[in-house]
């Protein structure tokens, strides 16, 4: 029978994560995120796992990447600044190509910024973030039912693929409640024949990112951009919501893909054929389907909580000679259905007069 | 004819990069040593941090996770969490724990983090070719004192041993050298008390070991082990700071060596 039950968004999470086998957490704490450790700080002790508060965020990536070396699941959860931190503890888990599952609850940036939900950590998530050639797998839910389900995917494909994943969610994403079915796959955790449990019956294993003899780090790269490939090729996630004969593509992610899906019904009320894509993915971002959607198109609007980051990436996707613009509303600030509808009545007004990309 | 001294067979057969009169050479053989003492070679999980000990996975045949600069305590949690019947320990240096690896040092410390820290300090930066350490005598010449370090400037030297012995969660700690046949015997005896801490999960061991670089130090091997004894030694003075197998923790005013 179905298990549905009213949760948090931080808490479904974490009890995802607990469903996926992860028995290690490792965080230090920063708003808006504390629910996932002072969750997890009760219930892994009940299942058997450890909870560490570490000293910092540096220190914690860097015992989830102790955990990860000896082919634990673990993770940890942070936001924004503490998410900078991370930085040099992922650089080093993609280079020793092991998984964790790390959890960005954003706030608003650059600096201390401010505590409510904001999406401006999509090209820090994306692009990497620390120093070197490699990719973070980051999954973007949009609502509570996704913070839990995403958060067992992310940890099936971190060991899938021996790259960390993270969950780029928000404030709003992480407080609000819904109703979640809580009815688990099965989990099944790959052998992890290269992890550190003791030269027993076997030689001697090493977890490390240091290549230095000719050409070691050249192979080691194309490797990993091999390995990125295949993600991008097996493990894109798209929802979409289309119509015949659009007059204009929406593409929005996370919470900001609930206000434009309540935008998108009230367009579709006043008669404009609108559609809607929304990357579940954003690495490997589905650019694919959107090239693919734009070519009959013409006109695409991206919606997002920041000045237009994921913008790139569709622009860098539609058919060539797509019309792409973009809401954007940085700093905390949340576009109302309201005003994604007047954009959307704008843009399709404007006709082909627009010709350029703007903003 | 009886063999009474040989290689370890833990310590692989290949050439060290160490340059000559490195002591990093002698900390590996004890380790192998005690690894071997207590049957370890196949439960072991060696952290090194970044600098000269990185490359500890050439040399010594266990499995090894390679940590970020600094990180080897956080690293070797995660490690010990999951595997808490597995012999861990960090191998660092002193840029990599008395620098950018204070935090995580000191907070693995005093959560009582049941493994070993070997901390090999040389006073220098020796992989980055000779900068100022936090371990630095007072007027010491590196690259980047070219006049000496000049507590005005640049602070004292940072006395590790002394300054993790008084936290709860540490159950031993000492300071050895290695400039003399007698004083690696003291080592050793030292080393194996800080294994047996682990084995007998008692909590945090730390093992500073003074080592000369002669290469940064701009001495020979022989003026190295001078420079030891008559400069290092008088402000890292050697001993026992904490045992709480034996219950001696040092008195105020009592010599630490008298515990060795």
């Amino acid at each position: 029978m179905e298990k549905r039950k009213l949760m948090r968004g931080s808490i479904a999470l974490a009890e995802g994560a607990i469903t996926a086998g992860c028995r290690y957490y490792f965080g230090y704490p920063i708003t808006p995120q504390n629910e996932i450790s002072e969750h997890l700080s009760a219930r892994l002790p009940e299942v058997g796992g450890v909870f560490i508060q570490a000293e910092s965020e540096i220190a914690s990536i860097n015992m989830v990447l102790g955990a990860a070396s000896c082919g634990a699941r673990a993770m940890t959860s942070s936001s924004g600044p503490g998410i900078s931190l991370m930085q040099e503890g992922l650089s080093y888990l993609a280079g020793s190509e092991l998984p964790a599952l790390v959890v960005n609850i954003t706030r608003i940036g650059p600096g201390l910024g401010g505590i409510s939900a904001c999406q401006g950590d999509y090209w820090q998530a994306t692009r990497g973030g620390g120093h070197g050639d490699y990719r973070l797998i980051v999954l973007a839910p949009n609502s509570v039912q996704e913070m839990h389900d995403l958060a067992i995917k992310a940890l099936h494909l971190a060991d899938q693929y021996r790259n960390p994943a993270m969950i780029l969610a928000d404030a709003i994403l992480g407080q609000m409640m819904e109703p979640v079915n809580l009815d688990p796959p099965p989990v099944e955790i790959p052998a992890k024949p290269w992890a550190l449990t003791g030269a027993r019956g076997r030689k001697p294993q090493l977890v490390k990112s240091l290549y230095l003899a000719d050409g070691e780090m050249e192979k080691h790269n194309w490797h990993m951009y091999e390995k990125y490939q295949r993600l991008q090729e097996a493990e894109v996630m798209v929802e979409m919501d289309l119509e015949e004969h659009m007059d204009l593509l929406l593409v929005s992610f996370g919470s900001c893909s609930r206000m434009v899906n309540s935008a998108v019904a009230l367009a579709r009320s006043r008669g404009y054929r609108v559609g809607h894509i929304r990357p579940v993915t954003l690495f490997p971002f589905p650019g694919d389907a959107i090239r693919e959607v734009s070519r009959c198109v013409g006109k695409v609007l991206t919606v997002e909580m920041n000045t237009g980051q994921m913008w790139d990436d569709v622009r860098l996707s539609v058919y060539p000679g797509c019309q792409c613009r973009l809401l954007a509303r940085p700093g905390g600030a949340i576009p109302s259905p309201k005003q994604i509808l007047e954009e959307i009545e704008k843009y399709i007004k404007a006709g082909d007069l627009l010709a350029k990309s703007v903003r | 004819m009886q063999k009474v001294f040989a290689r370890p067979a833990t310590l692989l057969e290949t050439g060290f990069h160490f340059c000559p009169g490195c002591h990093h050479g002698i900390v590996h053989r004890l380790l192998c040593e005690m690894l071997e003492r207590y049957n370890l070679q196949e439960k072991a999980v060696g952290v090194p941090g970044v600098g000269c000990g990185v490359f500890l996975y050439d040399y010594i045949a266990i499995d090894v996770c390679e940590a970020p600069h600094g990180r080897a305590t956080a690293v070797a949690t995660g490690i010990k969490r999951v595997q808490p019947d597995h012999f861990v320990f960090t191998y660092q240096g002193d840029g990599d724990l008395g620098a950018i690896g204070t935090a995580e040092v000191i907070h693995a410390a005093n959560r009582g983090e049941n493994f070993t820290v070997i901390f090999v300090n040389n006073s220098v930066y020796g992989m980055t070719g000779g900068q100022m350490a936090p371990t630095t005598l007072l007027g010491q010449y590196t690259t980047t004192s070219p006049a000496g370090r000049d507590s005005r400037n640049d602070g004292y030297p940072l006395h590790l041993a002394e300054m993790l012995a008084p936290l709860e969660g540490v159950a031993f700690a000492a300071r050895v050298s290695l400039h003399t046949p007698a004083h690696v015997k003291k080592a050793r005896r030292a080393l194996q008390r800080a294994f047996e801490t682990q084995l007998e999960k008692r909590g945090f061991s730390f093992m500073e070991f003074v080592s000369a670089c002669p290469t940064n130090w701009h001495l020979t091997t022989l003026q190295s082990v001078e420079h030891i004894e008559q400069k290092m030694l008088s402000v890292f003075p050697l001993g026992i700071y904490k045992n709480t197998a034996a219950a001696t923790v040092r008195k105020e005013g009592e010599p630490a060596d008298a515990l060795l």
